[in-house]
């Protein structure tokens, strides 16, 4: 059970990596329009041969 | 606009890299599409960095260089692309960044996290109790507990205790003290328990309490965000800006917080008046309806006062802005609103009545447990565990969510039927209206006049009046040419400023306007009046024929008959308090069979009538939408305005309601009532709950985890029945 010691605080560690791309993705503003950001992703004027026109 | 050109820097925000910012709000987003092509339009724009629009709120915040791209010129592009935007002013829009909300949502996210992992860790400690786990394994456990939970109370507990911490200060008790003792005594003892090597540890209790707790106080702050940011669209969209002539005879639009006593305002044709003043220059006609609520047309020249939300008919005016010196109308009615609003702070939340029975229960009761106990032979430690699971079980969750929860789902009912509210306990007062107040101008009639009868249109010169109309921004004129349905209006058309419009047709004169401008006799206006008591006239004249004169009054809501009769039928006392003169109101309450009515009232005289109504114990629902309801709205037990009102009584009022109809007063007093019965029961379901567990705890059979997972089902009880609420009952009744 002495494996414990090292695995508690690396799933623990893995589990803050989580929260902090959550506060990350807080800060950034990504929740700040939860309406638009559900259309954005049909739109496609981000396509590498339309930033050429 | 006209001449206008507006002062940009008052409306935009300089930032650190040398652009500018600014927030827009803007009309007729209504879906994706108009989302990138708003975008896209702007982006083409030299010098843009940033545009980007928020379909949530319906605002567009952009960062450009002012250097290339003038503000003029985003909003000429918008208008282009067919949206009308109206940029926020800076100054009453401070709190964009929504920091409470969002620290609200770090406080959760984090004991989320943290409440999953220690759980964890406790789940495998009790089972390895049961069985056959080393000691040095469970004080590894509780140590890693302990790491985890004190850094998250004492970051995610912030919002309690700075709360419980004013509370305390203040000398009162509210709900959050009793969550931070039993959070930082749960915690403490778990902290002590853990050196002393102990079985039992409570972290979880104490996180997944926060979270819990986190996850009510969320909901509850973004319902009252959500109305916040449409009313302050709302205000934008309706342009609270004024346009300042400036030293150099050039008109700049500026917010109306930049306008000092003392300034020259233009005010366009058609437009409200933004300010209290007197004219200096020009004439036309004043409709002082949201002011006075009295219909007819006030005449307005060198010398007349007009006052801030009153509509300009015809002519432009120059407006000195008076002084504040304290006898304005704006002022009297400040004077009244605050009177008004303190004797309604009287009112108490059902939840903070309940919190402030209820805190110093479970504070004795959890007290008198532990020193129960402890008299009765029991350790201090165990005393005190039966004591924190007291305090944790009767925490009142059901008091920290079940209000708020009901408010979430009632709220978003209330929006769909277009009412937006601006204070978190407007339901439940709502739900206790027993007599409604309606005011007349503008809340059962809509801002535009109608013809008194429906006009003759085989009468040639109306048909050629209904044309000549179209020249014209007079709200009488729009009403004739909605009547007579003329769409081509004529080339060359005069203005009298403050008299009328005059054209030639077929070699004759046309002249559509006041009655003497139209050289109607004095008698010929008199019967009419005598006919149509408190109605605003219209002549036409063409050539050398009788002229016709056109009574006009207010258009009742569409639906304002139905309404009353209803809100009657389900047993509401129906009153009219109006400013307007006695015929006109008179003429409303027979049509619509309201038999209290009262007219000619001054602000005071409305207040008046609602403390008579007061004193005779009824709780009185306001509706009103002019300057002169303002104090009345205040000091109603609770009020409604529509969304044409002054931005005055918007504020005053208690929920805003949307659209031409009068349905969302009766819609409102439904919800609520529906949401009251909802928050009761909630109250009562947690309620019985303490009854059955209180006991339990008390004799202390219930450990503080076991405690916390009881109080959660109540939680989620509690919710479940909220959302209850919105099953079926989506008619109107």
């Amino acid at each position: 059970m002495d494996v414990l010691i090292y695995l508690i605080p690396i799933a623990i560690f893995l589990g803050l990596l989580g929260l902090i791309a959550f506060l990350w993705s807080l800060k950034s503003g990504q929740y700040d329009d939860l309406e638009g950001a559900k259309w954005r992703i049909l739109e496609d004027d981000d396509l590498p041969e339309d930033r050429q026109k | 606009m006209t001449v206008h050109m507006r002062d940009w820097d008052a409306f935009v925000t300089p930032l650190d890299d040398g652009s500018v910012h600014m927030d827009l709000a803007v009309e007729g987003i209504t879906c994706a599409a108009c989302m990138g092509e708003i975008e896209r339009g702007l982006s083409h724009l030299p010098g843009i960095k940033t545009a980007r629009v928020n379909l949530t709120n319906q605002r567009l915040a952009v960062d450009w260089d002012q250097q290339q791209t003038a503000a003029d010129d985003i909003v000429a592009t918008l208008s282009r692309l067919g949206y009308k935007a109206h940029p926020f002013d800076p100054a009453s829009n401070k709190d964009r960044q929504d920091k409470t909300g969002r620290q609200l949502l770090r406080c959760m996210a984090v004991s989320g996290f943290a409440g999953m992992n220690v759980m964890l860790l406790s789940i495998s400690v009790w089972s390895g109790n049961a069985t056959d786990i080393t000691p040095e394994t469970r004080d590894f456990f509780h140590w890693i507990s302990a790491l985890i939970a004190l850094p998250t109370v004492a970051y995610a507990g912030q919002p309690f205790f700075k709360s419980a911490f004013s509370a305390l200060r203040g000398g009162r008790l509210n709900m959050d003290v009793p969550i931070s003792i039993g959070v930082f005594l749960a915690v403490a003892l778990s902290l002590f328990q853990t050196i002393e090597h102990q079985h039992q540890v409570y972290f979880e209790s104490a996180v997944m309490l926060l979270f819990f707790l986190l996850v009510g106080r969320y909901l509850d702050h973004n319902m009252r965000g959500r109305t916040r940011s449409f009313a302050e669209n709302i205000a934008a969209l309706k342009a609270e800006v004024a346009g300042r002539i400036d030293a150099d005879g050039v008109v700049r639009e500026v917010p109306l917080s930049k306008i000092m006593a003392g300034d020259l305002v233009l005010v366009t044709s058609g437009e409200r008046v933004p300010v209290d003043g007197i004219v200096e220059d020009g004439h036309s006609e004043i409709d002082q309806s949201l002011v006075t609520g009295e219909s007819r047309l006030v005449r307005a020249a060198q010398g007349t006062l007009v006052y801030a939300g009153t509509l300009n008919g015809q002519g432009s005016l120059k407006v000195r802005v008076s002084a504040a010196s304290g006898n304005t109308l704006l002022d009297e009615v400040n004077r009244l609103l605050e009177t008004a609003a303190q004797a309604k702070s009287a009112y108490v939340r059902i939840a903070d009545r309940a919190a402030q029975l209820y805190a110093p229960v479970v504070h004795a009761a959890a007290a008198l447990t532990f020193a129960g106990w402890v008299l009765f032979g029991l350790g201090w430690q165990p005393s005190l565990v039966i004591a924190i699971s007291v305090l944790i079980i009767t925490c009142p969750c059901a008091l920290g969510l079940a209000v708020p929860a009901v408010q979430v789902v009632a709220s978003g009912q209330l929006f769909r039927s277009g009412i937006l509210l601006n204070s978190g306990d407007a339901i439940e007062r709502l739900s206790e209206a027993d007599t409604i107040v309606f005011d007349k101008t503008g809340t059962l009639t809509t801002a535009e006049p109608e013809l008194c009868s429906v006009p003759d249109l085989s009468d040639a010169r109306l048909v050629l009046a209904g044309r000549l109309a179209l020249s014209s921004r007079h709200p009488l004129s729009m009403a004739l040419v909605q009547a007579t349905g003329a769409l081509v209006p004529f080339e060359t058309v005069t203005e009298v400023s403050g008299a009328g419009v005059e054209t030639t047709h077929d070699g004759q004169i046309l002249r559509l306007g006041s009655p003497s401008f139209c050289n109607v006799p004095e008698q010929n206006v008199e019967a009419v009046l005598r006919e149509f008591p408190g109605a605003s006239l219209l002549a036409v004249r063409s050539g050398d024929t009788e002229p016709i004169v056109l009574p006009m009054r207010q258009k009742l809501r569409e639906d304002a008959a139905a309404t009353v009769a209803r809100l009657v039928s389900n047993g509401y006392r129906v009153e009219i308090l109006s400013g307007d003169r006695t015929g006109a109101v008179q003429e409303v309450a027979e049509e619509l069979n309201i038999a209290e009515w009262r007219a000619e009232l001054q602000p005071a005289a409305k207040i008046a009538r609602l403390d008579a109504l007061k004193a005779e114990g009824r709780k009185v629902l306001m509706v009103g939408d002019g300057l002169n309801d303002a104090p009345a709205l205040a000091g109603a037990y609770v009020s409604m305005s529509p969304v044409t009102a002054v931005h005055l009584s918007q504020a005053a009022a208690d929920a805003v309601f949307l659209g031409d109809k009068l349905v969302p007063v009766s819609d409102a007093l439904r919800i609520s009532k529906r949401a009251r019965r909802a928050i009761e029961e909630n109250l009562w379901i947690s309620a019985l709950y303490n009854v059955v567990a209180v006991p339990i705890a008390v004799a202390g059979f219930v450990t503080p985890l076991m405690a916390a997972v009881a109080m959660s089902v109540s939680s989620l009880a509690v919710t479940a029945n909220a959302l209850r609420l919105r099953i079926g009952h989506h008619t109107s009744g």
